[in-house]
């Protein structure tokens, strides 16, 4: 952000500069504090914060409308909702958790952690990186607005032909829908670009590929799944945008097209899709589980070749959610066995967490807990996973509540788990304060419970025949005994209420914390890679002196030495090893400088959609406001140069990032 | 007190490519996929004309050859201007600069051309499913032409007036990467479409 200059003698005289000058038509901001310095911010920790707390209140909207959901179907003959609603409720409460919770909140820790652990001063590209938080914000805002405009998206998340036609819907709900998937592609798929680059070329001295933290590991494989994957739904997007805003037929069967089209299409991103979900969260544990088990992660290099190979097999199991379309029984078989290999390299990672944990001095901490829960109900959703690899169950099971219980442990229990566990570990780093661990525990245990009293029994509703998107049931036909369809529909109702008092208790905990939270120690876990060798919250520029990497868990290695009977004991403390780093301090150290440019061009792209739902001459005004954005991004230097620094900045000694 | 340059991510990164030109070929990764998606919708579609005229009918395959080669033709002015900007030679860069971006313009103008022929032939946007997949996969394609042409005329004007951040050679190799890919793609597409009857 600015050019840090500290004496070389005292590291408290430490001058910031900002740059007063710009090559651009606007003058550059400087502000460093207030709501302009995170407006206009390109530092890659203050946009992670952004991206979580929009991921964090997406979730609450799309818990919301879970939970109208669940009391819709808590009595017979629900009457909260109306048919009409409850389409739009449901494809808008997977969208929402989909593309603007687990996403843009995996997005988020990415970015504040990915150079943090790889040992860098920011991103690759920091201004993309505020260009896709904002093109997301953006579309996440316009995919709502539908519901202001007539009426949000009602075909479900899949959007399936032909109920994504004109005739069948014809409100702009899935105009809106289409537009901010577009909108949110764009901010993944320039995430994606950033991220990988990042990872592949800002490593610190030393930091080969196999002494990367595993988190940083995961989400690079996930940055490549995105890379390829939002593609394809671009395309998808984009045809059916023609058919719905220009008379095109491509998903018309009267006209002679092929339904199956759209479904090819959407699984091919939609499968990758599922893996880039929960990926990070699988990262993020194998973080989590080595640090509070006193143990270095087992087989490491397992777990990195089975997270790729997981990226590899995830392009060719896509088929096996339209088992029930008629694909032929090559296509089925073909995708029933690559189904069931998937299987194993996501069992050799729960196999590397259990032996991690074995014979660990175990600390069961929230972080700890929300790992271990993640193991076992991802571990129940993984296994109902696999039955669904067997086409002839598959197709008894395809549109039913059975399915409804299996994304939502392997979701719910599995990606958001995962995310919990990492807010826990991670929230001294960020904010400095540690959460509190006993309303934590509370936390986790009404969302163990809740999430169980609501997913389980719709494992009995599915295998019973409720079908998936019903937005009524009767007294009549929910039939007696054990399998009785109210008492369980009733029960799950009353289950979701519980895992709410679990998510609002962790909300009401981050403000417990914010207020009067127990100030972290520099090393509160005895922790172990990278992200933990600076201070909580890492200064601006991360690291005083860049580290030189030579081993894994370099922080760890540092801090604790074999003795004489092969034990690990403590030779140093967190507190000493800063020491060194900053007496190390590079002298001089070039940010990237904050710019308006990013904003700017994200805010002319939901205007460009507004004009192409509405009226062609809006959509060519926005298309301006690219244009002069991509002008002015184009002639104003990422960094600013020393000359624009009033007075001008010593060139000698100068270390630039970005 | 010291000062190592190990964070910047130009001269020093772990690949050996700087960041600008990792990003470029990453994104372009991606673009395969967007091109591929396309092109697998028009492969399921060519045959699906309806009432609507057969691609024998309407294709014009001694133009189309001219247009292409004259595409291809700007991705060899395209090499010529990285190789005078890596050798700092201001002018020839301009001027090749400036001929690959009027050689793709007569790409575009002769596809404008072509949709017009085609639409007054009675091949519209939303006459069959062959059309539109056609219209949508070719479209896609001169959109990209076209930016890649707005980027040359950009970088033609900025350099001229004003000081370019980074280095200059870099910027021109980046849009080459561009060009040169939108040009690869179309060799595929002109297979695809004009050359293997349906």
């Amino acid at each position: 952000m600015a050019i840090i200059e500290r004496s070389i003698t005292s590291t408290e005289a430490l001058v910031s500069a900002t740059p007063s000058s710009s090559l651009g038509a606007l003058k550059r901001p400087v502000a460093t504090t207030g709501w302009k310095s995170w407006l206009f911010t390109v530092d890659h920790k203050k946009l992670g914060i952004m991206y979580s707390a929009t991921a964090l209140f997406f979730f609450i909207v799309g818990g919301i409308e879970a939970v109208l959901i669940r009391l819709q179907l808590a009595a017979p003959n629900g009457k909260v909702l109306n048919a009409d609603l409850y389409n739009q409720m449901f494809t808008m409460h997977a969208t929402t958790m989909v593309f603007l919770f687990v996403m843009p909140m995996a997005a988020g820790l990415a970015n504040y952690f990915i150079p943090l652990q790889i040992g860098a001063r920011d991103v690759a590209f920091p201004r993309i990186n505020a260009f896709s938080f904002w093109a997301l914000l953006f579309g996440g805002i316009f995919l709502n607005l539908s519901w202001f405009l007539g009426g949000a998206a009602d075909g479900g998340w899949f959007m399936y032909a032909p109920n994504s036609g004109p005739i069948f819907s014809p409100s702009h709900g899935i105009d809106f829908w289409i537009l901010g998937l577009q909108l949110a592609g764009i901010a993944s798929l320039a995430g994606a670009v950033n991220l990988i680059t990042t990872v592949l070329n800002m490593r610190a001295p030393g930091m080969k590929l196999m002494r990367m933290p595993i988190f940083t590991w995961m989400q690079l494989v996930v940055q490549f799944l995105l890379l390829f994957a939002v593609p394809v739904i671009t395309v998808a997007l984009f045809l059916l945008s023609f058919q719905r805003n220009f008379g095109a037929t491509f998903f018309d069967v009267s006209a002679g097209a092929d339904p199956l089209l759209w479904q090819h299409l959407f699984w091919i991103f939609g499968h990758p899709e599922v893996y880039i979900l929960i990926l990070p969260s699988f990262g993020i544990i194998s973080e989590v589980l080595p640090v509070f088990s006193r143990k270095p992660l087992f087989g490491y290099p397992f777990v990195v070749f089975s997270g790729a190979a997981i990226g590899f097999v995830g392009w060719g199991v896509w088929a096996h959610h339209m088992f029930a379309s008629g694909l032929g029984p090559v296509s089925v078989a073909v995708f029933s066995i690559s189904t069931m290999a998937i299987a194993v390299p996501t069992g050799v990672k729960i196999v590397n967490w259990t032996m991690t944990i074995w014979g660990g001095k175990l600390q069961f901490t929230v972080a700890m807990k929300f790992a271990v829960g993640l193991i076992v109900l991802f571990t129940i959703g993984g296994l109902s996973g696999v039955t669904h690899s067997v086409a002839p169950s598959d197709t008894q099971q395809t549109d039913t509540y059975y399915i409804v219980a299996h994304f939502h442990y392997v979701l719910f229990g599995g990606a958001v788990f995962g995310l919990f566990s990492g807010f826990y570990y991670w929230w001294p780093k960020v904010f400095g304060k540690l959460l509190n661990e006993k309303l934590g525990t509370w936390n986790f245990w009404m969302m163990v419970i809740g999430m169980n009293m609501t997913f389980g029994p719709m494992h009995i509703l599915g295998l019973q025949g409720q079908p998936r998107r019903m937005y009524q049931w009767t007294e009549a036909r929910a039939g007696e005994g054990f399998f009785n369809l109210a008492f369980w529909n009733r029960f799950a109702s009353i289950g979701s209420l519980v895992l709410t008092t679990g998510v609002l208790l962790f909300l009401i905990n981050v403000v417990i914390t914010a207020r009067n939270g127990k100030v972290a120690p520099l090393d509160p876990w005895d922790a172990r890679s990278l992200e933990w060798m600076t201070s909580n919250p890492p200064k601006e520029h991360n690291f005083d002196s860049i580290p030189t990497v030579s081993h894994l868990d370099e922080f760890f290695h540092r801090k604790y030495e074999e003795d004489a009977n092969g034990q690990m004991v403590k030779v140093k403390t967190a507190e000493q090893i800063m020491k060194e780093l900053e007496d190390n301090a590079d002298a001089h150290i070039h940010m990237p400088s904050p710019s308006y440019w990013p904003i700017v061009l994200a805010a002319g792209l939901p205007v460009i959609a507004f004009g192409v739902i509405y009226s062609i001459p809006i959509a060519i005004f926005g298309g301006v406001i690219v244009l002069f954005g991509a002008y002015g991004w184009a002639i104003e230097p990422s960094t600013a140069p020393d000359d624009d620094f009033d007075p001008p900045a010593t060139t000698k000694d100068v270390v630039h990032v970005g | 007190m010291t000062s190592d340059s190990h964070a910047d991510g130009g001269a020093h990164s772990s690949t050996g490519l700087s960041n600008n030109k990792l990003g470029m070929w990453l994104f372009l990764g991606s673009e395969c996929l967007l091109f591929g998606g396309l092109i697998s919708t028009y492969m399921l579609y060519r045959g699906r004309v309806g009432a609507g005229p057969r691609p024998s009918q309407v294709f014009d395959i001694p133009f189309t050859s001219v247009s292409s080669f004259v595409l291809l033709m700007s991705s060899l002015t395209m090499v010529l201007a990285v190789s005078a900007a890596h050798k700092g030679d201001d002018r020839n860069t301009y001027l090749w600069v400036t001929i690959t971006a009027l050689l793709g313009a007569t790409f575009v103008g002769g596809q404008v051309y072509e949709f017009t022929a085609f639409y007054h032939e009675g091949m519209g946007f939303t006459t069959s499913l062959f059309s539109s997949s056609f219209f949508v996969l070719t479209g896609f394609h001169g959109v990209h032409v076209t930016v890649g042409i707005i980027m040359l005329m950009s970088i033609v004007g900025i350099m001229k007036r004003s000081k370019v951040p980074g280095s200059k050679a870099e910027t021109v190799e980046m849009i080459g990467l561009y060009w040169h890919f939108v040009d690869i793609i179309w060799i595929i597409i002109f297979t695809l479409i004009y050359l293997i009857p349906a």
